[in-house]
């Protein structure tokens, strides 16, 4: 199936690669040094900041994900919305001011600050990279959908085909632009996403007299006639099924919101600002764009259930990821489509490339340097390792997104997993680094991986990877590996256990090791990330 | 690009200022919004979940035409995030930024060297 006029489509979005395109090269002019490369200089303003946050942060996930899961499940779909832009609080209240003022780079920075270098860097580093890729497959695996219902190609070569050009384009951003130009796509692409689901929430509106009670009402209609009629205006109509399916709600809505203040692409947008007051400034910026920017999305995903209705959207071939671009067809036909499918991709491009140079500069800086040459390479060696690391994750995103996206996964449930991940292996040791004194490198470890390890091993063991149960519309499992069944674990978002268990290791990690913690560098953390005193400054230009 | 006056600092000088009267009270300041805001934050969105998935009857209330109570607390959501930012902008404007303003001042011109040092 092809909706609306593949040629336009291709214009669209090859205008926005263009145009990005020269703003890289004219941002790599200024990329001497690592702090230009990973950090932008150090001088984005707090506003431009909180905007390319709101770029980094609504992904694919949260434009064609949330609004699917809105238009087919309803009310379910909401709580994704809620739980991405509580989970801000987190950040602003607790996380980005004083991470902005102690560290320099990475997440391990902040996090290798008062313990043993070695074991801590690289144990974040490691973290840093399975967050990027959960994040990074969810990405892919929207491209590869969205590419295939806009261009009219389809099977499984022509998918894989498309995944591979974004993997390239976005390797292509990261290398000419580093963090500077990434963060001038990201600025473009946020004020497009943000304009067009502004655009398409006034239209859909406007169709039933500015009234959200009709809207709903709508929805509720056309949900009742489809093949599997659903309240779409009650909860648990996704989830309600079983006392274990209700589990994985609460544990999806846990993951959720303890997961931004752990994600490192999101805390390293926090080094690009002068200040910590850029930094609070920034995540102001962010809520309030991203905030409305949900509410936005509530509106599309009801009224792509409305209009569209799910049965159709399901056949589609995004599947539930179409909802958005098949309302936009539904809306204001072929132009409508091309553009909010540009923007769809432009979304998906700048949030990989945020990702990427995030993992590698945490791979090049962490890993590279600071354990392999213990500190001695030089900002020019240290880039270019980063470059080379780039290339290296594109190509894995690549061939995990070709297999997510043969899985036809919700893009939105694929990353609240990253997000499982972020809030087991990096929150607790974050929160416990800045705020408890007593904390030691044993208990960052035991924390870090006993978050990543138990998060990975019960994804691994779910339903997401093997024997969930056959889609009879579709003759497929939802699972990544078809017709095999080793799974144990039954909920699909391990957050409920491995949150906890990632808290209680670094209690007790801590409590059972015999080193003293370091309190000079305690004294000096505090200090400085209550103070900003010795903080990175901008690099002059 | 360390910028020099961060090497000069002293573990003494840190400690001599983690030890201060106005540390404490901006550490005090700080945490006494920082975390009972976040303690009550997460307790009402863990309240919006717990509902949503055990109390389905009593989300399904009509409070007007076809918005229900879930609908309506989903979006009470929104609201208390977005009133939690601007109070804690005002807050650490008023309450905390003029301490950590002070100190960082007099952390640079190493005011918080303690007797006898260099």
């Amino acid at each position: 199936m092809t909706i609306g006029n593949p040629a336009v489509n291709i214009s669209i979005f090859g205008v926005f690669v263009l145009i990005t395109l020269v703003i890289t090269f004219r941002a790599s002019r200024s990329n001497a040094s690592a702090a230009d490369y990973y950090a932008a200089g150090r001088n984005i303003s707090g506003t431009q900041n909180g905007l390319a946050i709101a770029g980094d942060y609504l992904s694919a996930a949260s434009f064609l994900g949330i609004a699917g899961a809105i238009a087919v499940y309803g009310y379910d779909g909401f709580l994704y919305s809620i739980g991405f832009l509580v989970a801000w609080l987190v950040a602003l209240l607790l996380v980005a001011e004083l991470l902005r003022n102690t560290a320099r780079f990475t997440m391990a920075d902040v996090l290798a600050f008062r313990m043993r270098q070695g074991p801590v860097r690289t144990a974040a580093a490691l973290s840093t990279l399975a967050v990027s890729l959960f994040y990074l497959l969810a990405q892919m695996a929207g491209a590869g959908g969205l590419v295939t219902l806009l261009l009219g190609i389809s099977g499984a070569g022509a998918q894989a085909a498309t995944v591979v050009v974004v993997g390239a384009l976005m390797i292509f951003y990261v290398l000419v632009g580093g963090m500077r130009g990434t963060t001038y796509v990201q600025l473009i692409k946020a004020t497009l996403l943000i304009i067009g689901a502004f655009v398409m929430t006034i239209w859909v509106l406007g169709k039933y007299g500015f009234n959200l009670s009709s809207l709903l009402g709508g929805a509720a209609d056309t949900a009742a006639q489809q093949a599997t009629p659903r309240d779409v205006l009650s909860p648990m109509g996704q989830y309600g099924a079983t006392g274990t399916s209700k589990l994985d709600f609460v544990s999806l809505g846990l993951a959720l919101v303890l997961g931004t203040a752990g994600l490192p692409h999101v805390l390293m947008r926090f080094y690009t600002v002068p200040t910590a007051k850029d930094a609070r400034k920034s995540v102001v910026w962010a809520i309030w764009l991203i905030g409305f920017f949900y509410l936005f999305s509530l509106v599309i995903g009801y009224g792509a259930g409305a209009l569209v209705g799910a049965d159709e959207i399901l056949a589609a071939p995004g599947a539930v990821n179409s909802a958005a671009p098949l309302l936009a067809f539904e809306l204001g036909g072929t132009v409508l489509l091309g553009i909010i499918a540009g923007v769809a991709f432009a979304t998906i491009l700048a949030v990989v490339a945020g990702l990427t140079i995030t993992a590698s500069a945490s791979f090049a800086h962490d890993i590279y340097n600071s354990v392999i040459k213990k500190g001695t390479a030089s900002g020019t060696q240290e880039v270019r390792v980063a470059r080379i690391t780039s290339c290296v994750i594109g190509a894995v995103a690549i061939g995990l997104g070709i297999l997510a996206l043969q899985a036809g996964l919700n893009i939105a449930f694929l990353v609240a997993l990253a997000f499982a991940v972020a809030a087991s292996a990096n929150l607790p040791t974050i929160l416990y680094t800045l705020f408890w004194k007593r904390f030691t490198t044993q208990g960052a470890l035991w924390s870090i991986y006993g978050g990543l390890i138990s998060c990975l091993v019960l994804i691994l063991f779910s339903p997401v990877v093997s024997g969930a149960p056959v889609n009879p519309l579709t003759g497929k499992s939802t699972s990544l590996i078809q017709d095999v069944d080793f799974s144990w674990f039954p909920l699909n978002n391990p957050g409920l256990v491995s949150i906890p268990l990632a808290f209680f290791l670094g209690w007790l990690g801590t409590m059972l090791s015999k080193e003293k913690p370091d309190v000079d560098k305690y004294a000096e953390l505090e200090v400085r990330s209550l103070t900003g005193i010795g903080a990175e400054k901008a690099t002059p230009h | 690009m360390t910028e020099p006056e961060r090497r000069l600092l002293t573990p003494e000088e840190y400690r001599q200022a983690q030890d201060s009267p106005e540390f404490t009270e901006l550490k005090r300041r700080f945490r006494r919004f920082a975390v009972p805001m976040t303690v009550a934050f997460l307790a009402w969105y863990l309240l919006f979940v717990l509902l949503s998935t055990y109390a389905v009857d009593l989300m399904n209330t009509h409070v007007f035409g076809n918005v229900n109570l879930g609908v309506l607390l989903g979006l009470g959501q929104f609201v208390t995030t977005f009133l939690i930012t601007q109070l804690y902008v005002a807050y650490s404007a008023k309450n905390t930024d003029p301490i950590a303003d002070e100190m960082r001042g007099r952390l640079e011109a190493h005011e918080y060297r303690a007797e006898g040092q260099q």
